[in-house]
């Protein structure tokens, strides 16, 4: 036997760019990640072609769960068409041969930074969030080992007295995003910061969500039909933004969560944060055959009964 | 008609103090810790009964202190064991107990107040948020409830309830005390761990802090541990002395016996230089 025939043909570089080791090591992490809700697993996050902090975290899992098969689709705060989410777009499709998609109910696999897509996901897709800090613990214990030992112990108590100083401080609760959240009855978890809007999503959804931080060198996620309920006192509700009566400009669609534009007049604009549902409507409206999935919310407010 | 029996009774036995006829809510026995070649404790007996005030007084270095982060279950000994009685903890080593069991007995069970308000308290909340913090921690959830009690735990500890939402970085040392009293208190504990609880603080505003604690005493029963090298402290608040040297408990007994006429060299030296 020849030694050719004992080995592949050189490649500039493996299937879905980072080597089997390291995409072995990675699936160990989620399938422990899986296993423990909310539990953060720490990894040996590798060097990618882009710099820490702009979504290696999600980049890595993402490259171990590809296959040839693979639907793609990146978003970046709700946008498609932003750089850094059509770069890491690309990315996927030149190292993994898999097909590029905007469409959110064509994705198998969709990598999103701080947003949710409103199309509600299938239990045969997966999301990929980008974390830049996933320690809820990190602003009111600084030192990680004693972080760990409250997690062990289930010691949120000053998680829950950062709310209960922003409701004295303000009346009411200042927590935009990261919003600490109780998965499955155990671990606290930010959600990455995605808006108060989103974190309902995750409640018993169809879909796994994994939440990778590759600055901080750790993953955790959230399995599907799996319990996450925002930190809330007894009396004071979970709220999300107020935007059930916000038309998009655009689309003219009303009831999504939108993003802000100020006008010169001084008065605001809305557009559409999931870039993508938007034009759907908008192709729609022009007599396109467009298939809009169904939503997780309707006029702005939280239709899904399990969540 | 029966002649009387002139025989005098028996002359009842002198009865102990009424203290002494409780069961003791807090024993400790042979608690020894060193650190590196420095004996900081060698085989320390402790006995408190419900609703008294054990005062340990002694100079810097006797190990008084340590003695105190035992009991509160911040550091264990070399050797020793640790009881309280407690629901679900009878006859039990406190000091085997896990981390975890060790947090919630301290949540639900130990208060305690540090000499340095640091160490008790969170700077950067309110008052009464820190007061809400170890009913959060103890499980309360409801917002206006929270609120309510940590605003009557801050009046029990006469703090004035309209400064609750200060944070204690605004406060006075003697405020800041107080803030550690009523979170400390918030739970009512089965005991109430006293560090050098005026030490710092001037004299006007001792005699406040040290009302307030009588007071608390004197309405709740609350059971209280008083470390403090101030005799004038142990005796406005003690009803039992611990007196401690290089580790070992030299003397105790009651304040006034201590106080009136100590036994050891070394007692009647501290009693003698605070006269």
């Amino acid at each position: 036997m020849k030694l050719q025939e004992l080995t592949k043909p050189w490649a500039a570089f493996n299937y879905g760019f980072l080597d089997e080791s390291a995409k072995r090591e990675l699936r160990r992490r989620i399938l422990k990640a899986i296993a423990i809700p909310g539990c953060q697993v720490p990894y040996a996050s590798r060097e990618v072609p882009m710099a820490r902090g702009w979504g290696t975290g999600g980049l890595q899992v993402t490259l171990t769960l590809l296959k040839p098969a693979s639907v793609v689709k990146v978003i970046d705060q709700g946008a498609d068409d932003s750089v850094n989410a059509s770069s890491i777009r690309k990315f996927f499709g030149r190292v993994g041969g898999v097909v590029e998609t905007e469409d959110t109910g064509k994705a198998t696999i969709v990598q999103s930074r701080h947003r949710i897509p409103e199309e509600k996901l299938r239990e045969d897709q997966v999301l990929v969030l980008q974390v830049p800090n996933p320690e809820p613990l990190r602003p009111v214990q600084p030192d990680i080992s004693i972080a760990r030992d409250m997690h062990g112990d289930a010691d949120y108590g000053q998680l829950w007295l950062v709310l209960y100083e922003q409701l004295v401080k303000s009346g009411r609760i200042m927590q935009g995003a990261e919003y600490p959240s109780l998965v499955n009855g155990r671990y606290v978890i930010t959600p990455s910061p995605i808006p108060r809007w989103d974190v309902p999503k995750l409640n018993q959804a169809d879909h796994l969500t994994i939440l990778s931080a590759g600055r901080e060198k750790r993953l955790y996620a959230v399995p599907p039909y799996t319990k996450v309920e925002p930190l809330v006192f007894d009396d004071v509700p979970y709220r999300v933004e107020d935007h059930h009566d916000k038309t998009c400009y655009r689309s003219n669609v009303t009831g999504y969560f939108v993003n802000e534009l100020p006008q010169e007049d001084g008065s605001s604009a809305y557009e559409l944060s999931d870039s993508h549902f938007g034009i759907k409507h908008i192709r729609k409206a022009e007599g396109e055959p467009v298939e809009i999935g169904d939503t997780w919310y309707k006029n702005g407010r939280m239709t899904d009964d399990r969540a | 008609m029966t002649a009387l029996n002139v025989d005098t009774p028996a002359v009842p036995k002198r009865q102990p103090p009424r203290l002494m006829l409780a069961e003791p809510i807090m024993t400790m026995r042979g608690i020894s810790k060193s650190f590196g070649d420095v004996k900081a404790l060698g085989g320390v007996d402790v006995t408190v009964y419900p609703g008294e005030v054990l005062g340990i007084v002694g100079e810097s270095g006797s190990g008084k202190s340590t003695l105190l982060r035992m009991m509160n279950l911040e550091d264990t000994p070399d050797t020793g064991s640790y009881n309280l009685v407690l629901p679900g903890h009878q006859d039990r080593n406190l000091f085997d107990l896990d981390r975890f069991e060790r947090r919630m007995l301290r949540a639900h069970h130990i208060g305690i107040v540090y000499q340095n308000p640091h160490l008790g308290l969170l700077m950067n909340h309110t008052s009464s948020g820190n007061v809400a913090e170890r009913l959060l921690i103890a499980g309360n959830r409801n917002f206006a409830e929270l609120r309510e009690r940590a605003r009557q735990s801050l009046a029990a500890s006469e703090f004035p309830t309209e400064r609750m939402d200060a944070t204690p970085c605004e406060l006075s040392g003697g405020m800041q005390q107080r803030v550690q009293l009523a979170k400390a208190i918030a739970l009512e504990p089965a005991v109430l761990l006293l560090d050098e609880p005026t030490t710092g603080l001037d004299v006007s505003v001792q005699a406040l802090v040290l009302d307030t604690l009588k007071r608390l005493q004197r309405d709740r029963a609350i059971t209280m541990v008083l470390v403090s090298h101030d005799l004038g402290v142990i005796r406005t608040m003690a009803d039992r002395v611990m007196v401690m040297r290089r580790g070992l408990v030299v003397e105790q007994g009651l304040a006034d016996q201590i106080f009136q006429d100590p036994q050891h060299a070394y007692t009647q030296q501290l009693v003698h230089a605070e006269l």
